[in-house]
């Protein structure tokens, strides 16, 4: 185990992929000479060329489209999309042509795409640059949508993305790039489809993700100051959903608060919600709970976007609200 | 059109051309009964472009194609029945009856759609270009879209990064002057479409869409410039639909002098004459042609009757390589 960045573990899944695989490229805005706007592919060109490592136009839609086609035709793309943002205007291609191909031809089509991209807000980025939209993408069934949460998830599962043989889209968290962890950079890839239990215990089942992962920690260590013990179940793959660690937490607990960044309204939380009501709804002792995103477009001041954001101390606030032990 | 033509393949142009107007004008006449539904958007007019274009490709190159798309899947070389089957939704078809007239899809003929989002095929035809390059498979791809795709973001955006990287694209424009109803000059500044290419530094040449031989020989330099590794070309066809945009269409955009007055270039009649004047086409030929075809469409319109539904048990199948719940 070493310690490194979130970013730096990102960065040494790309490098290894890159060196393993000479079908593997990347290609994006600024990911060359820049370094890759948050520097994740920083040293990348100088290390594999411009072959490799391929500078493109803001033209987000055609360039997922030619990773895609670029799949079809035997390689193994990573597009970098600067920000969820951007990404937008790759939407019909995402799920126009890289979701439906496979499907759509009859089974005779596969598209062994990866799409990374930074989500989320907390840097006073304002309305245009601050959306969490992973929930839209995990609405769409053909492609799979991964959420790491910590350094070692943001290489593992970088590496696992590269293994499948149909799209993946990586939604790693702006927030999180400095962050450090501990990542066992000798591992093999993660693996899709599974969530984590980052902390057991006992009071009640805090649902989380990507950078609401490390507030939803904070806030068990605010509650265990109090002798609340939260379990935090970390979702890692947000499509599939991982229903089966979802269930068998909140039937150790009986209490479920799901933690998003995303809007609250057609949320991933409200999906979340749904699937701890179809299949635990007799472990409960009382209803699921939500903390999402307020519904604003984000404001800019820096007390207003914090008030925005699921924050540990409103973390915690609405699990003693649950456990009604908040006076 | 002074050079006389090889007999062979002369005929073979218009039985090509022949077989798509017969199927379609089958198709036309199952829709009607309800053996086929959903969009159906027919070629008739336009059949010179797709048989023209394909003349240039070799079984290496990859094609990508729009929703009207039977005439370039037939000129490809795909079976007449797997495309009625898939019209009719059938297993057999060559989509397993999940795309239908809009998505024909045949990899082992390295036919990549069948595309139905204007414009949306452009990005994935610059991809497929790119993976040949990188891989030095000396490839071309070939990619159809209509004059309504020019006002696509997707049109400029794919035609400069394909320049820019120089990708062995054909960019293959069959302009039929109108965007489903809206005519050229209503939604462009520029009508130009070679101009338009060569301002994203793709060079460019209009042709003749009703002249199968000019559109044979346009696309055999246009083909042979990428093929020669000096980057993407654009083939502007100018050409016509004879049929509404889709089954659905009342067609209340177009004059009817006007859909005559192309009707009397109508692409096989042309070529027809062509090859009698050239003595190429003898007087029992063409009922030979006719009789042949004729069969070729009721065998397919037999095989989509005949075939299999896909079971409904496989109704997930295929939406990811495993077979996983997701």
């Amino acid at each position: 185990m070493k310690k490194m960045t979130y970013r730096e573990a990102a960065r040494s899944a790309l490098r290894q992929a890159l060196a393993g695989d000479p079908r593997v490229f990347l290609m994006g805005e600024d990911v060359g000479r820049y370094g890759g706007a948050f520097a994740v592919s920083h040293g990348l060109l100088a290390e594999f060329g411009p072959e490799r490592v391929r500078d493109t136009p803001l033209s987000e839609n055609t360039f997922v489209g030619a990773g895609i086609g670029a799949a079809l035709g035997g390689l193994r793309p990573i597009v970098e999309v600067m920000t969820v943002n951007f990404s937008l205007l790759s939407l019909d291609q995402v799920v126009n042509n890289a979701a439906t191909l496979r499907h759509m031809s009859g089974g005779q089509l596969s598209v062994p795409l990866v799409v990374r991209m930074a989500t989320g807000a907390g840097r006073q980025l304002a309305a245009q640059h601050s959306h969490s939209l992973e929930g839209w993408y995990a609405h769409v069934p053909g492609i799979t949508v991964v959420a790491p949460g910590t350094a070692d998830d943001a290489r593992a599962l970088l590496l696992a993305a590269l293994r499948e043989p149909d799209p993946v889209f990586v939604f790693e968290h702006a927030a999180l790039y400095p962050m450090e962890g501990e990542v066992d950079d000798t591992a093999g890839p993660g693996e899709i489809g599974r969530a984590a239990v980052r902390r057991v215990g006992t009071d009640l089942s805090v649902i989380t993700y990507g950078g609401s992962l490390p507030k939803a920690l904070a806030a068990a260590d605010l509650l265990a100051a109090e002798g609340i013990t939260a379990e935090v179940v970390d979702l890692r793959t947000l499509r599939p959903l991982d229903t089966a660690t979802i269930l068998a937490s909140v039937a150790r607990t009986h209490r479920a608060l799901v933690v998003d960044e995303g809007w609250r309204t057609g949320s991933l939380a409200a999906e979340v919600s749904a699937r701890i009501m179809e299949g635990g709804f007799y472990d409960l002792d009382g209803p699921v709970q939500r903390l999402c995103s307020a519904e604003v477009p984000m404001p800019y001041a820096r007390h207003m976007e914090d008030a925005a954001l699921p924050q540990p101390a409103t973390i915690a606030a609405a699990a003693r609200a649950m456990l009604r032990r908040d006076g | 059109m002074s050079a006389s033509i090889d007999r062979d393949h002369g005929l073979g142009l218009l039985r090509q051309m022949v077989l798509i107007r017969r199927f379609e004008e089958k198709a036309a006449e199952l829709y009607t009964v309800g053996k086929i539904r959903g969009f159906l958007h027919l070629y008739i007019g336009e059949e010179a472009v797709a048989v023209g274009t394909m003349q240039a490709l070799t079984p290496e190159d990859n094609v990508v194609a729009t929703y009207r798309e039977h005439g370039q899947a037939l000129a490809r070389g795909m079976e007449a029945g797997s495309v009625m089957a898939e019209m009719y939704g059938k297993a057999g078809g060559c989509s397993r009856g999940r795309g239908g007239s809009m998505h024909l899809f045949d990899v082992s003929r390295r036919f990549y759609g069948g595309h139905a989002i204007v414009g949306g095929g452009l990005p994935v035809a610059v991809g497929l270009a790119l993976a040949d390059a990188m891989r030095g498979r000396p490839a071309v791809t070939a990619c159809f879209f209509g004059d309504g795709a020019v006002a696509e973001g997707a049109f400029a955006e794919s035609l400069n990064l394909a320049a820019l990287w120089r990708l062995p694209v054909l960019f293959l424009c069959e302009n039929n002057l109108y965007a489903m109803g809206t005519a050229l000059e209503r939604h462009q500044a520029q009508t130009d479409v070679v101009r338009k290419a060569e301002a994203a530094g793709v060079p460019g040449e209009a042709v003749d869409g009703m002249d199968v031989l000019a559109v044979e020989a346009a696309a055999r330099r246009a083909a042979e410039a990428v093929r020669g590794g000096q980057g993407p070309r654009l083939l502007e066809a100018r050409t016509y639909r004879f049929r509404a945009h889709s089954m659905y269409d009342p067609d209340l955009y177009r004059a009817g002098d006007e859909i005559e007055a192309w009707k009397t270039r109508d692409p096989v009649v042309l070529f027809t004459a062509v090859l009698r004047g050239q003595g190429v086409l003898g007087e029992t030929d063409l009922a030979a042609m006719e009789t042949s075809v004729a069969a070729e469409v009721d065998a397919a319109v037999a095989e989509a009757e005949a075939g299999p539904w896909e079971p409904v048990e496989d109704l997930l199948k295929d939406v990811y390589t495993a077979p996983v719940d997701r």
